[in-house]
């Protein structure tokens, strides 16, 4: 919101002060001011007003006269202007030589063979308004040679309010509640509005006016005749200019005018069409056209004004186009009315048409203010056009009131709450100033705060809300900083995160694996691209997007588009992301969320053997190093299109499923690259973390010598090693430390591996007759798998 | 002397002087020395001679004997010294200038800035609770005062889902859940709340370089008996100081959000001028980082904390702005890509 600085100083004098200095305690106090402040007829001097005593044609141009102009100096002034609007007695703006416009200095300059001894001036050219249709037309009666800044307010501050940090401030969208901080900010008094006396209409016909739907909070209206000016004063039209709005006609001017002034939206209805005032809403939807011209389209929730059963405006939004004052309009009815703020809200949305009414509107409006504001816009029409008469007594029904609120806090409450001492004389003399009717118990150190009624729709309604107000006005760079006085106690992490930085720290550290970040829902193009369905789930209900509906249920679908993306990165590289996925809904209608550790290796310089056992390794590194316990894999069948059917294994840990690992189907691989090899594995943190780690049990090394002793075996398909394991399990081996695989050989008939084992004794050096008896234990149980054994 | 003596030493002196390797020396050796060498053959010889020959004999033979194992030593010396030599000489020189091939995993960025943030807190005593991202309107909103026609609850700004349910807009969802997890141990044991919670967020807003509807934030809460503003600035400014690693001026201006009150908007003195005014800053020395406030009563209530008994702050750090800032990352839209050619560059950075 743009706000001018001459229109708060007709409400607090400012004089002496530093103008700069108070817009920037503002912005620390109240509200956000955005950095560029405009000085608004700095660049402008020089400018009179002149009259245009003849008028020639330029012999040579069409567009150019050649004019006279008195400035009152007694000398005529030649000019060649080219405005089409140049008429002998008109007043117009006169830039003298040696006159300022922006950056351009006003020199005797030759236009096609004469010579102009200056330039007359269109308002867009002084900056007062965005007309260049032709050269001011002044109707002021002021003695030529008048300075146009003595003229008009040219000269002004204009500054930027972020709009967001108004939001919960419905007190703060006209000049007049802005006046107010700006007031007690520089510890000066605000001037009351001079408003009309309406109780001197009290004896005239009301207005036939009916609150039918309790969403009006309140309407106030009053009906004048005999409205005889039609073009605003320059002054008004230059201050809604500079605030942002462009001028119509006077009365649509003079209602913005109020708005901008007191926050309050008004609208003037032409009296001919608006003569039974019903507010209600429609069971039916129909069709509206508003004043701008645009069909839209009304439903049973949005709020109208009618007349009778006419809807004649959207409440709070904008008027429709067939009772709009037009240029003929001699008599208005005026709307100066609150509405609900939420329903505001939910009409504006649903029209997708957001107005600086219903802006307004939106943020919880004071209804006290309706009947002052159209006091206000009485007192200015009749100071502009004097002709005017009110036909009807104010008529105004108040359907819902707010109540009243007062605040009962002590000393010891702002004491508390701020961490610093601010005396009582401050608090009151801050509270009074912005409206609060204050009382003070010396003795029990309490006060008594009556909110005003600006501020009780919103934003002060609670203790707590009283000490933003003392707060900011005192500054909060004025505040002592000091730490807590709580204790100290120690801090404990989760499991799942103190698991999680392990995992990506043995991921990054060890693995050399890039951490990615992605989104939580299935990228249909993508997935798409890559052959890969969308596994039916919960969906966004309000994606704007199509290609983002369906939360995912797995990391590795997104992972595979992540890898697709950086084939071209390396020639081998490992991905992994901590995030979450979602598998569907709960027995209460819940998403089931899980927090998931992908990983996925693509090479195109190892074999998929090698790397799918590079990651096996890896799983069974973090199990290793975090738990202490080893991982059991188990094979399962793949499920998913972009799984490989064969060698899709569940991860467990201590017998729980805790994921699961696999290669990618060759349809979907083939597509992120035809030759590399590509392996993924899903593990659920959550369950991971859940898993105790084992405490390190210490195995004293023997001091004396082990003894090793390598087996090769011919394993028959249909075994596997773990088979294996429990062959070793024999008489004698608590002597066997150490199983390990040395070597493996394999052909298409043959699958050999050489075991190692390691015997060794914490009591005695053991010998080789003991330990072939054990070993002869152990082939023995290997006989009887059919594992055929070849000695070293 | 015998003939036989000088004639071998002789040899012997010639022989050694010949050989330029360790291989040959250990020849000699044997061929003079070993079992069947040279000189234990006359050794052997000796129960030929005639007693008396064979005293003086013996000892030449012997004095040979001591001769040449003292020489085979000091030539074997010589020629390891040499070897040694040798080596050291024509080692190559290596171009360590040439580009290192190393193995580096690295980290998001996110990652990072989030630890270094974790580790401030966790000095300072605050615990580090995590998330769901899917939460209800009560967690993300109701339990948050935010009223039910509150801008934050349009359409266009959450992220609902078919269920009624919604990704969380915002890291405050957790909120609620904290106060009652950590609230029972503050009421009972006076043990302060003390917990900072980052997380994914979700707006559904349209990309650009600026934009993500995916996103991280960083909320932190303390609350305890007299949490004061003044305790507020105080753990902000020393928070910050030690993210940016310098002393940071901070100020507050009042900022509205429902959660909070007084709610504030806190800037922090401009970190590439420092306060003076450029254009990162447009030119007002001040950038606006993150709100916060002192948790609005309902708030705590709702969390089961007498509003009346305890007071706490609240505040909101973005860690994806923080993380941009930090390393001079342009394009938000690179932090979720997934792409190597931008993230393999962060290796860790504690």
């Amino acid at each position: 919101m743009l706000l001018s600085m001459n229109w708060i100083e007709d409400f607090v004098d400012l004089s002496g002060l530093d103008k700069l200095d108070l817009i920037h305690r503002f912005s620390l106090a109240t509200a956000e001011v955005e950095n560029e402040i405009f000085f608004k007829g700095r660049d402008i001097s020089g400018i009179v007003v002149a009259e245009i005593k003849s008028v020639e044609e330029h012999p040579k141009s069409k567009k150019l006269h050649l004019l006279k102009v008195d400035t009152g100096k007694g000398e005529l002034t030649d000019v060649v202007c080219g405005a089409p609007n140049v008429r002998v007695g008109m007043k117009t703006a006169f830039a003298q030589i040696g006159a300022a416009i922006g950056d351009i200095t006003i020199m005797p300059r030759d236009l096609a063979g004469y010579t102009s001894y200056g330039m007359c001036c269109s308002e867009s050219e002084i900056g007062i308004s965005d007309d260049h249709s032709g050269i001011m037309d002044i109707t002021d009666d002021v003695p030529l040679g008048t300075d146009i800044k003595t003229l008009y307010a040219v000269d002004d501050i204009i500054f930027e309010v972020d709009n967001k940090s108004l939001t919960n401030r419905p007190d703060l969208w006209g000049h007049y509640g802005i006046a107010r901080e700006f007031a007690v900010l520089s510890n000066r008094p605000l001037k009351a509005l001079p408003t009309d006396d309406l109780t001197v209409y009290d004896n005239l016909p009301a207005v036939d006016m009916k609150i039918e739907d309790t969403l009006c909070k309140r309407y106030s209206t009053i009906k004048v005749e005999n409205i005889s000016r039609t073009v605003s004063p320059v002054n008004l039209r230059i201050r809604l200019y500079y605030c942002g709005m462009r001028a119509i006609n006077y009365l649509a001017d003079l209602t913005n005018y109020l708005m901008l002034e007191m926050g309050q939206p008004m609208h003037a209805f032409d009296a001919r069409k608006v003569e039974k005032i019903r507010i209600k809403r429609f069971d039916t939807p129909f069709t509206f056209r508003t004043l701008d011209g645009v069909d839209r389209n009304i439903d049973e929730n949005t709020l109208m004004i009618c007349n009778e059963n006419t809807p004649v405006a959207i409440a709070g939004i904008m008027g429709g186009l067939d009772s709009e004052i037009v240029d003929d309009t001699t008599t208005l009815t005026l709307e100066s009315a609150t509405f609900d703020a939420a329903s505001v809200r939910k009409s504006t949305v649903r029209l997708s048409h957001r107005t600086d009414a219903s802006m307004r509107y939106e943020k919880s409006l004071d209804p006290e203010m309706t009947v002052p504001a159209i006091g206000r816009f009485l007192y200015l029409l009749k100071q502009y056009d004097s002709g005017v008469q009110v036909v009807s007594r104010l008529t105004d029904e108040y359907a819902v009131k707010f109540p009243p609120v007062t605040l009962d806090f002590d000393q010891k409450f702002v004491d508390r709450y701020t961490g610093i001492h601010i005396d009582s004389d401050t608090i009151l003399h801050t509270l009074t100033g912005l409206g609060f009717t204050v009382s003070y118990n010396e003795e029990q150190e309490t006060f008594s705060a009556k909110v005003p009624s600006w501020r009780i729709t919103k934003d002060v309604t609670m203790k707590a809300d009283i000490i933003e107000e003392i707060t900011r006005i005192y500054g909060y760079d004025n505040f002592e900083i000091n730490t807590t006085r709580s204790p100290l106690y120690p801090v404990r992490m989760t499991p799942v995160k103190t698991n999680e930085e392990k995992i990506k720290d043995l991921l990054v550290k060890q693995f050399a694996l890039h951490e990615v970040h992605s989104y939580v829902w299935a990228y249909n193009d993508e997935l798409k691209a890559l052959g890969i369905a969308v596994e039916p789930n919960v969906k966004l209900a309000n994606a704007t997007n199509p290609n983002i509906e369906t939360l995912r249920r797995s990391m590795i679908p997104t992972q595979l588009c992540q890898v697709k993306s950086n084939v071209g990165f390396a020639p081998s590289f490992g991905i992994f992301e901590i995030g979450r996925t979602v598998s569907g809904l709960d027995e209460n209608n819940l998403c089931v969320e899980h927090k998931k550790l992908g990983i996925t290796l693509f090479s195109k310089t190892e074999n998929v053997r090698t790397l799918y056992f590079r990651l096996r390794d890896m799983l069974a590194a973090l199990t290793l190093d975090i738990k202490h316990s080893e991982l059991t894999f188990a094979a399962a069948k793949a499920t998913h299109d972009y799984e490989h059917p064969v060698n899709f294994n569940n991860v467990l840990l201590n017998g729980t499923i805790i994921g699961s690992m696999g290669i990618v189907h060759p349809v979907v691989g083939k597509v992120i690259d035809k030759k590399a090899a590509i392996v993924f594995a899903e593990i659920d943190v959550e369950q991971f973390a859940a898993e105790p780690a084992q405490s390190i049990v210490y195995d004293e090394p023997s001091k004396y010598p082990s003894i090793e002793y390598d087996l090769s075996l011919d394993i028959p398909e249909g075994i596997s090693y773990a088979d294996l394991k429990e062959c070793w399990q024999t008489e004698g081996s608590g002597l066997l430390k150490n199983v390990s695989i040395v070597d493996t050989y394999d052909t298409d008939t043959i699958h050999r591996i050489t075991v190692r084992f390691v015997f060794s004794s914490a009591e005695r050096t053991l010998s080789s007759a003991e330990v072939q008896t054990i070993i002869d234990h152990i082939t023995a149980s290997l006989a009887n798998k059919n594992v055929s054994i070849k000695m070293q | 002397m015998d003939e036989r003596i000088l004639q071998l030493k002789a040899e012997l002196e010639r022989k050694l002087s010949e050989t330029a390797d360790l291989m040959g020396l250990d020849n000699i050796r044997v061929g003079y020395l070993g079992k069947k060498g040279s000189i234990t053959a006359l050794l052997k010889g000796m129960k030929d001679l005639a007693a008396e020959q064979k005293k003086a004999f013996g000892a030449d033979v012997n004095k040979l004997k001591e001769f040449a194992a003292a020489e085979i030593e000091k030539k074997t010396a010589e020629l390891k010294q040499h070897q040694i030599e040798l080596e050291l000489r024509t080692m190559p020189t290596f171009d360590v200038s040439t580009p290192a091939t190393c193995r580096c995993g690295s980290y998001h960025p996110i990652t990072l800035v989030q630890r270094q943030c974790e580790t401030i807190f966790k000095s300072m005593g605050f615990t580090v609770e995590d998330y769901a991202e899917v939460v209800t309107d009560y967690e993300c909103f109701e339990s948050l005062n935010i009223p039910k026609h509150h801008p934050a609850r349009d359409m266009q700004d959450t992220y609902y889902l078919e269920n009624g349910q919604l990704l969380k807009s915002q890291t405050s969802a957790a909120q609620n859940a904290i106060l009652r997890k950590y609230g029972p141990a503050l009421i009972k044991d006076g043990t302060p709340i003390r917990a900072i919670f980052p997380g994914r967020c979700f707006r559904n807003e349209a990309t650009d370089a600026c934009h993500e509807n995916t996103f991280f934030q960083m909320e932190g809460v303390m609350v305890d008996r007299d949490i004061s503003i003044s305790n507020l600035i105080y753990f902000m400014k020393t928070m910050l100081s030690e993210v940016f690693r310098k002393d940071i001026k901070v100020r507050l201006r009042p900022g509205f959000f429902p959660f909070v009150e007084p709610g504030f908007e806190l800037d922090i003195s401009c970190l590439i001028c420092g306060g003076t005014g450029c254009p990162s800053c447009k030119h007002s020395g001040w950038l606006e980082l993150c709100p916060c406030g002192m948790i609005h009563p309902n708030v705590l209530r709702e969390g089961g904390i007498d509003p009346d008994e305890y007071t706490g702050f609240a505040f909101g750090l973005g860690l994806t702005r923080l993380a941009m800032m930090k390393y001079g990352i342009k394009d938000i839209r690179d932090l979720n890509s997934g792409s190597l050619k931008a993230l393999s560059q962060f290796t860790d950075d504690e």
